[in-house]
């Protein structure tokens, strides 16, 4: 990946052949330049008095970055933001998460919500390429006029930044039952708040939310910077809800990544859903043609759900335990009923006592596409750990992200994991949402854009 | 709490507790730097061991099993018959470990892949004199089977005594005084909380007798202590939260009490080894750290320090059973245990009031951080339990 011509990520078709698996979004060769900022998009960054908006010329991080640096240096993936699927999906899974969760301003209407998508747009196509935002970024423009770009980026390459929307329900009907956005009519009969699942101690503080932004990066620091940005953006039009810190990824969704692990000490995410497996990938992660309303095609639908650990008590309990509960060695990560990390497990096999040597609470078991009619899900999750409780005990869990075409799927294996998963005893879910991903964004277009055509 | 089943895998995962008579653990690396590593290769007609001979004292059988079986390993006493240490369910490809403290002497080692018949490569196995000072445990068997005895017979106490108060708190809510029933309520839930690790192993009963309404799925009825709780506490439930019809109230309290009858039938036959009584000591810390000190337990009534006090009663009780045993193994732990015990109660007495406690939500944030800090300060060496208990 050579990453020192600064390219913009609409350099066409001759790049893809380098981009790393799972990057494979289609190119759109539409001809058109991305727009600028809206003018309310840009007032808000800068109130400055920028006359003409057009192609964002900001400081060029990339060029920056990579001078000196040869290709391969770390941190130098990139992915391009328009496509035929939004990147942050099936893209390996990269290091570090921040994601947010929006409300729409009181007064915000139907006009704003699509310039607030524009805006958003144009400002994620820069930063994935490794721009700052705006007509003059992070410290040219006018002197007397805060920076457009919040500037913590400087210097540092992409870092594989992927940025990710999605809408929620209230979106469609607030509370009310009201129509603010005149988009009632498009939302998908599958698209409403999950049920509650026994020992859900939800909330609302982080849950739920009208818009979602998914920000994956190599580099925590290019993360937040894409949140940091993208809601100053919104002032006036959205606020946030929620976000969340992610410092370490749980999943792999390619099979070129090694398995991470979770807080448990676990690796997680060996069965997951892989971007190289295409058909699984089109079967279960991605919105067809037929399944509902046509805007959504080519997307996904997203849950999030914030699970607190008690590790402490994890932390005392004997290994047999441990292992008893997940169905997996800790060490190598391979399934009790033998072999090695990815062999696939065998729920028939028993030992001593004709006791199936995974137990039938075991994580692996309940969770496995066979004991939920096939279901699966690409997982995207984090280790979190956002200080320590009022107890002393660490505030750490898994924030748990998952992909799936259907929420259905979703539901399917939380059910059967609620009612009798064994980890239920050391992990509580605290936070729910769930989200409609849209398709990929064309170059001059606008993510969502099909919503409101 | 999301106690779900953690019982039922704790138990079936004693299988090598009554080990403890020969000194040994399955699969239970030691930190312990001062043993004889061995490996064993179970293959599909061999068991193949890189040595026939080792030192007395800690010694680690690494078991590979290379057949496509399940696999376990034994060492037997120089009879050939009576197992010293044994590792289960060894699927294959997986290595698992048998740490024994082996004295000197002559043994076997054998494989059995497929887990029946007499196993194959039975194999003659030497423990040399290394001068390794062995306690003295000429009592230990009687001990530990004392402590079995006497914890079964605890737990059948005090289920009888759910029993009666049980009856009684069904008799008071039914009749409609709820006073009466508020005052029997966590005095009589006491009984529960004391053996909650083993009242709640029975899979079935649990969620009909202790459910949270958090714990329910939508459209599961729910029954148990907790739903009449909300309903003899309304102050805290939700707007437009009705008060239970006497026909609700009837079924619920008859139901109450039938459940709990069961429960006292199912307790009369079990028996206990000795890890299940450390273990459940462990577990019953557990239930503190997670329910208790949270205040999540008694959601409505708030009454936590009671279920507080009754876990930690039913710990002190399995600790006190095996504490002897302690003594001979690791004096320093059974001092800090001592300890750290002690802490806790008096922490929780300085909560008294009356016949019982205050409230949860009268306790300061102050008060409750050193209550889980103390849990934390006895937790962590009560974890060392079964590990000293069956190894040192």
């Amino acid at each position: 990946m050579n990453t020192s011509d600064g390219r913009s990520p609409g350099d066409s078709a001759e790049g893809a052949a380098d981009r790393p698996a799972g990057a494979e979004q289609a190119t759109d060769d539409a001809a058109a330049a991305p727009r600028g900022l809206s003018r309310r998009g840009l007032l808000g960054l800068a109130g400055a008095t920028v006359a003409g908006i057009g192609l964002g010329i900001g400081a060029d991080r990339a060029v920056l970055a990579a001078s000196g640096a040869g290709a391969g240096a770390p941190n130098a993936a990139n992915y391009p933001f328009y496509g035929s699927h939004q990147a942050g999906i099936v893209t390996p899974a990269q290091d570090r998460l921040h994601f947010a969760a929006f409300d729409m301003a009181g007064d915000a209407g139907r006009a704003e919500l699509i310039e607030l998508l524009q805006d958003w747009t144009v400002a994620a196509a820069a930063m994935t390429a490794g721009r700052d935002i705006g007509d003059f970024g992070a410290v040219s423009g006018n002197y007397d006029a805060p920076p457009e770009d919040t500037g913590e980026a400087q210097g540092l390459p992409e870092s594989g930044l992927t940025i990710t929307f999605g809408f929620g329900p209230a979106l469609f009907r607030d509370a009310q039952g009201a129509d603010r956005f005149g988009i009632a009519g498009r939302q998908p009969a599958l698209l409403s708040r999950l049920p509650h699942f026994p020992g859900d101690m939800l909330d609302p503080a982080s849950s739920d939310g009208e818009l979602c932004i998914q920000a994956c990066a190599d580099d925590p620091q290019v993360a937040v910077h894409a949140i940091r940005n993208l809601t100053r953006i919104a002032f006036g039009r959205a606020t946030l809800r929620w976000s969340q810190l992610g410092f370490g990824r749980t999943s792999s969704t390619s099979t070129a990544q090694a398995t991470p692990r979770n807080l448990f000490g676990f690796k997680d995410g060996t069965a997951n859903v892989k971007a190289e497996e295409t058909a699984t990938v089109n079967e279960q992660v991605w919105v067809q043609g037929g399944d509902g309303p046509a805007w959504l095609a080519g997307g996904s639908y997203l849950v999030a759900r914030r699970i607190r650990m008690t590790i402490e008590t994890w932390d005392r309990t004997i290994l047999r335990e441990q292992e008893a509960v997940f169905g997996r060695t800790k060490g190598e990560g391979a399934p009790l009923s033998g072999g090695t990390e990815f062999t696939e497990p065998d729920f028939e096999i028993t030992g001593r006592g004709e006791k199936p040597l995974i137990a039938d609470t075991a994580h692996v078991r309940l969770s496995h596409p066979s004991h939920n009619g096939g279901a699966a899900l690409l997982r995207r999750g984090y280790n979190f750990v956002d200080g320590n409780d009022e107890l002393g005990r660490l505030n750490a869990g898994l924030f748990f992200l998952s992909y799936q075409r259907s929420p259905e799927q979703f539901v399917t294996v939380q059910s059967q994991l609620a009612k009798n998963d064994a980890l239920n005893e050391y992990i509580r879910h605290v936070g729910s949402a769930l989200f409609a991903v849209p398709a990929g964004v064309r170059q001059g277009g606008y993510v969502g854009e099909a919503l409101f055509a | 709490m999301s106690r779900l089943l953690r019982p039922t895998l704790s138990v079936a995962a004693t299988g090598a507790a009554l080990l403890l008579l020969s000194g040994c653990v399955a699969n239970n690396p030691t930190a312990d730097a001062e043993h004889t590593a061995i490996t064993v290769d179970s293959s599909s007609d061999a068991c193949a061991i890189d040595t026939e001979t080792a030192p007395s004292g800690n010694v680690r059988f690494t078991v590979k099993n290379s057949g496509d079986q399940v696999t376990e390993f034994y060492l037997l006493a120089g009879d050939g018959l009576r197992i010293v240490g044994e590792v289960e369910n060894i699927g294959p490809g997986i290595s698992r470990d048998l740490v024994v403290q082996a004295r000197p002497g002559d043994y076997y080692t054998v494989c059995k892949p497929g887990m029946i018949g007499a196993g194959i490569g039975k194999a003659a196995f030497t423990v040399t004199d290394s001068g390794h000072d062995f306690e003295a445990d000429a009592d230990l068997t009687a001990q530990v089977a004392t402590a079995n005895t006497n914890y079964a017979a605890y737990v059948k106490d005090q289920i009888a005594q759910l029993v009666a108060g049980t009856d009684a708190f069904a008799a008071a809510y039914v009749a409609g005084d709820d006073e009466e029933a508020r005052a029997l309520y966590a005095p009589t839930r006491v009984h529960w909380e004391r053996v909650e690790t083993v009242a709640e192993s029975f899979g079935d009963l649990d969620p009909m007798l202790d459910l949270r309404e958090a714990d329910l799925e939508e459209g599961q009825e729910w029954t148990g202590w907790h739903a009449i709780e909300k309903d003899l506490w309304p102050a805290d439930a939700e707007p437009g939260f009705a008060a239970y019809t006497p026909e609700q109230r009837q079924a619920l309290a008859a139901k109450l009490v039938a459940d709990t009858a069961t429960l006292n039938e199912k307790v009369q036959v079990l028996e206990f080894t000795l890890d299940m009584q450390t273990n459940g000591a462990i577990g019953l810390m557990d239930e503190v750290a997670s329910g208790k000190v949270t205040g999540e337990e008694e959601f409505w009534s708030h009454t936590d320090l009671w279920d507080f006090q009754a876990n930690v009663d039913g710990a002190t009780v399995l600790y006190g059973g095996v504490r002897d045993i302690l003594l001979a193994k690791d004096a320093d732990l059974a001092a800090t245990l001592d300890t750290e015990f002690a802490a806790l109660q008096t922490l929780l007495d300085a909560q008294r009031d009356g016949d019982g406690f205050r409230l949860y939500t009268e306790l300061s944030p102050a008060e409750i951080r050193a209550f889980s800090d103390q849990v934390n300060a006895l937790g962590e060496p009560l974890n060392q339990l079964t590990a000293t208990l069956v190894l040192n």
